[in-house]
């Protein structure tokens, strides 16, 4: 495709706003469709917070937005409260954190940053946006239909999720569920084959592997994840679907339910948990990776250092690409399958504590001897350094086949999952936003507000979640509706309440970030071409976007993204297209 | 009316957060700050950093204060004193790493908070350091998997030989109850599917009348097992999953239709030891406070009296939170007085003549 006369398209609303080829514009839609299944996934969590913390008593908000179907009386029922959390799970890692965080950068940064006009194929980049649009769609009419929607977890272990005798979500609920995600598993994997072609095809001359800058690197590497291992979940579907629709046995065997035994003979949920797991761990990494790569980029921009240990680094994201494909097991410890493959999953599992460990320690020493400037992204990233190791140090306990017998699906997984990946990968999520706003929408967020946003968001997650360590190690289950049938848990009662209290501010603290996201969109103050004083390559294209990004010849790039503060310059950064001095060297091997 | 009112209020708040960014955009375009972290800033943010740090700590340790007595306590089973000394050197690992990452991270953060003029060093690599922090966490995970291995292969393996054979008991488990069955004086389980199951024939396990193995089996709905022998269970689930959770024996497996998954361990505190222990008598202490103070407004409420439980512990449906059994752990000569009030299987199903 040409793009010989880029900015000279004639373009019309639909062309330029609803099916745009363009990644920048692809991109935004991505946001925007990420941040509004943020809303409904975050709202769900306040909902069954309120249950958790006060059990059945009545709220009237729980009324007005669930109605009289799922909180009769403004009693969230036991079964909506399953929905809930099914829901809210799924909307969460895949819509949110997998689509939106993946979406949005790759798409934006990409290009961008390896000085391309476009991504590889801008025509499937559109169609991955709008399979992932028409999937958020259904995944959100699913929570409409007469019996609720999924209700079986996230993970639709079967035979929950196979029999609607057993919970009624498993009707038409489920159905959608599985439709919704077939598609989003093929929008994924559109996106990912994009990124990974045009990563590998399209770098402007000068740009080798070792100069790229390390959100590349690991959306490269998550959309290779992405690629080995989504297939395998769409597999997954596709017998459950079978095993639902049509009557094999894939899943289940010798069931006994509401009076009659079913034809099912043979199958196994726990070849299920196999598949499932074979993408839910890598998922993780789908989701964490990015924001890693992001925090890489702000805080070494805003240390005016260099990233410390660019080769580690890049070392470290491939060995925790590697591993996170063969710990799958350890979601499975005590579900029945041999003891001795419990053994290897143990051993691959706390492997991951290297790479992990060298990566944090990387960003500390990143910050060592800077000159730290705190944008709102910067607080962001410091935060997610901060969860990444809290969250991450559990997983030591929960890794641990023997420790997991008596804290598997309890309340501290609950905690440490949370921490690790979730809280992390907002943290990532949000700090991108704050740092590429100006590019995306050539304004600039108000940072007073993004101030006060982070130190609420900041003490709220670890108020929600340090106290959630203690119900788990009391044995509290997760996915209870209350926990009063056991007085063994009435202790838990305040400890409830505060993590709900927590929640509560946390959440609505985040409305903070919506009124500053919108309102500067329109309000801004107007960035400036290069607002960070970055060095990355899309801090050279025009603050007003253009299509093919820039206006004459693609830069050439002459050194790494990290030449921040390098002796011998005068300004505090040098921008990958500077030409090298004569007799300058290029630090990093 | 109200929906008005509803509907007046938004609209209020809409039209103020509208003069409001009016103002915001008035007061900036007067001041000529610029939405990029300057010196006063990063002298703020730097400053919270340190708070932050602060804060984290007391947290964390004030909330170990308030909350540590709401953990399980003494374990009750003999591995489980291996499995606590597992999670306390974990914990001994974490914690100081926890410590000195979130120090190092907030405090570098506020020591080197950004100035106008300042300078970064330009450091991008070192090996040796590098090397070090690779090392130090393999050297402690290598110690950690370890120990963790020798402790599961113990506590997983069935091979009991050179020990006293388990007492072989069956955990059955469907939406939203538990059923216990013993072996019997056999010791050997009678073969069973849920395809048999007969209602009619109170054959609610689904036993296999034509293996003779069923007959002395014991079905009760309650779990009492001696003190000092090792239990094997045998578990099996007849229409989703579930999982069997003795969170006080340290002991969890999952319940899986169509197989048969199995665990095994050695009580070793009776249920009336354990009401005696020090932690447990502090936290029903605790929890009958808790209670009364609940009964006084209105809810109707039993003192609490500590029993073992058993918990469904992967998620099966509406009831989920409210599937248990409960666990009776007996002196010897107890359990055998209450093993010879139970029924038979044979007995209790009823086997058509042919």
């Amino acid at each position: 495709m040409s793009h010989d006369d880029h900015g000279h398209h004639k373009e019309t609303f639909i062309t330029k706003y609803i099916f745009s080829i363009d990644h920048k514009m692809i991109s935004k839609q991505y946001l925007i469709t990420g941040i509004i299944m943020g809303i409904i996934g975050i709202a769900m969590s306040m909902l069954f917070r309120l249950q958790l913390a006060w059990p059945e008593e009545p709220f009237k908000i729980m009324e007005i937005l669930l109605g009289d179907r799922m909180a009769p009386g403004g009693v969230l029922d036991a079964d909506s409260y399953l929905a809930l959390v099914t829901i809210h799970g799924t909307i969460m890692v895949f819509f949110v954190l997998t689509a939106g965080l993946s979406g949005t950068f790759s798409n934006l940064l990409i290009p961008l940053q390896i000085g391309a006009r476009d991504m590889a194929s801008g025509f499937l980049n559109m169609v991955s946006y709008w399979l992932f649009f028409l999937s958020s769609v259904i995944m959100v009419i699913s929570l409409f239909v007469e019996a609720g929607p999924a209700s079986a977890g996230w993970t639709i272990y079967p035979p929950l999720s196979v029999l609607p005798q057993a919970i009624p979500g498993s009707g038409m609920g489920m159905t959608l569920w599985l439709v919704s995600m077939a598609i989003f598993i093929a929008s994924s994997l559109l996106g990912s084959l994009n990124y990974i072609v045009t990563v590998i095809n399209l770098r402007t001359k000068g740009m080798s592997m070792t100069r790229l800058p390390l959100t590349i690197w690991t959306f490269f590497v998550t959309a290779i994840i992405g690629v080995v291992s989504f297939p395998v979940l769409l597999s997954a579907a596709l017998l459950l679907i079978m095993d639902r629709s049509f009557g094999t046995s894939f899943y289940l065997s010798d069931i006994f339910i509401n009076g009659e035994v079913l034809h099912y003979q043979g199958g196994s949920p726990v070849l299920f948990e196999h598949l499932f797991w074979f993408l839910g761990h890598p998922e993780v990494y789908i989701v964490l990776l990015p924001a890693l790569g992001i925090t890489s980029e702000i805080i070494a921009t805003n240390s005016r250092k260099p990233i410390f240990g660019y080769r580690a680094m890049i070392a470290s994201v491939l060995a925790i690409a590697f591993l996170s494909c063969i710990v799958w097991g350890h979601h499975m410890f005590i579900s029945g399958m041999n003891p001795f493959l419990g053994s290897v999953f143990t051993f691959t599992t706390l492997l991951i504590a290297i790479p992990s460990a060298v990566k944090a320690f990387n960003y500390i020493t990143t910050l060592w001897k800077g000159n730290l400037q705190f944008n709102p992204a910067m607080l962001f990233s410091i935060g997610l350094v901060s969860t990444f190791v809290s969250g991450g140090l559990t997983g030591i306990i929960l890794g641990d086949s023997t420790l997991d017998i008596n804290v598997h699906d309890t309340m501290f997984v609950v905690a440490h999952f949370h921490l690790v990946m979730g809280v992390t990968a907002v943290y990532g999520f949000l700090a991108g936003v704050y740092h590429w706003f100006p590019k995306m929408f050539g304004r600039m967020m108000s940072k007073k507000l993004g101030y006060l946003h982070f130190w609420i968001t900041a003490v709220g997650a670890y108020g929600v979640f340090y106290p959630m360590h203690f119900t788990g190690l009391a044995g509290l289950p997760r996915r209870y509706y209350n926990n009063t049938s056991f007085p063994i848990f009435d202790d838990l009662a305040d400890i409830n309440v505060v993590i709900t209290i927590f929640a509560i501010i946390t959440g609505l603290g985040q409305l903070i970030f919506l009124y500053n996201f919108f309102n500067s969109i329109f309000n801004g103050e107007r960035a400036t071409q290069n607002p960070w004083r970055s060095n990355t390559l899309e801090w050279t294209t025009p603050v007003e976007h253009i299509h093919g990004n820039w206006p004459g010849d693609i830069p050439e790039v002459h050194r790494w993204s990290y030449d921040y503060s390098k002796p011998g310059h005068d300004e505090d950064f040098v921008p990958q297209n500077v030409p090298m001095k004569p007799g300058e060297e290029e630090l990093h091997h | 009316m109200t929906v008005f009112l509803y509907i007046v209020v938004a609209l209020l708040i809409a039209i103020s957060l509208w003069q409001l960014s009016k103002v915001i955009k008035i007061y900036k375009a007067s001041k000529l700050e610029t939405e990029v972290a300057n010196n006063a800033d990063n002298k703020t943010q730097g400053g919270l950093m340190l708070g932050f740090l602060i804060f984290l700590f007391l947290f964390v340790v004030l909330g170990y204060v308030a909350w540590k007595d709401v953990l399980l306590g003494t374990p009750a089973s003999e591995h489980g004193s291996t499995y606590d000394l597992l999670m306390m050197t974990s914990w001994a690992i974490i914690f100081p790493v926890f410590f000195l990452t979130q120090f190092l991270l907030h405090y570098f953060a506020y020591k080197y908070q950004g100035k106008e003029g300042g300078k970064a060093l330009y450091y991008s690599d070192n090996m040796k350091l590098e090397m070090i922090w690779t090392i130090i966490p393999v050297i402690t995970l290598t110690g950690l998997i370890l120990f963790g291995l020798f402790s599961w292969n113990d506590i997983m393996s069935y091979d009991f030989e050179g020990e006293e054979e388990p007492m072989v008991v069956e955990l059955y488990a469907q939406q939203f109850n538990w059923t216990a069955r013993y072996a019997g004086q056999d010791n050997t389980l009678g073969e069973a599917n849920v395809r048999l199951i007969d209602f009619d024939a109170v054959n609610t396990l689904g036993l296999d009348t034509s293996d003779k193995n069923y007959e002395d089996d014991v079905i009760t709905k309650e779990l009492h097992i001696p003190v000092g022998k090792r239990v094997h269970f045998k578990m099996r689930s007849q229409d989703v999953l579930h999982s069997a959770y003795m969170p006080h024996f340290r002991a969890q497996m999952n319940c899986v239709p169509g197989m048969v998954t199995e665990f095994s361990f050695i009580p070793t505190m009776t249920t009336a030891e354990m009401r005696k222990d020090e932690k447990i008598v502090a936290k029903v202490k605790r929890i009958n406070e808790i209670r009364a103070e609940r009964r006084k407004a209105g809810e109707e409420l039993e003192d609490y009296e500590f029993d073992y439980v058993l918990l469904c512990n992967k998620i099966c449906g509406k009831s989920h939170y409210n599937m248990q059994m409960k666990i009776v752990v007996d002196t010897p000569e107890d359990y055998a007085a209450w093993m010879k009030e139970q029924q038979k299987a044979k007995d209790v199903i009823t086997v058509a003549a042919n």
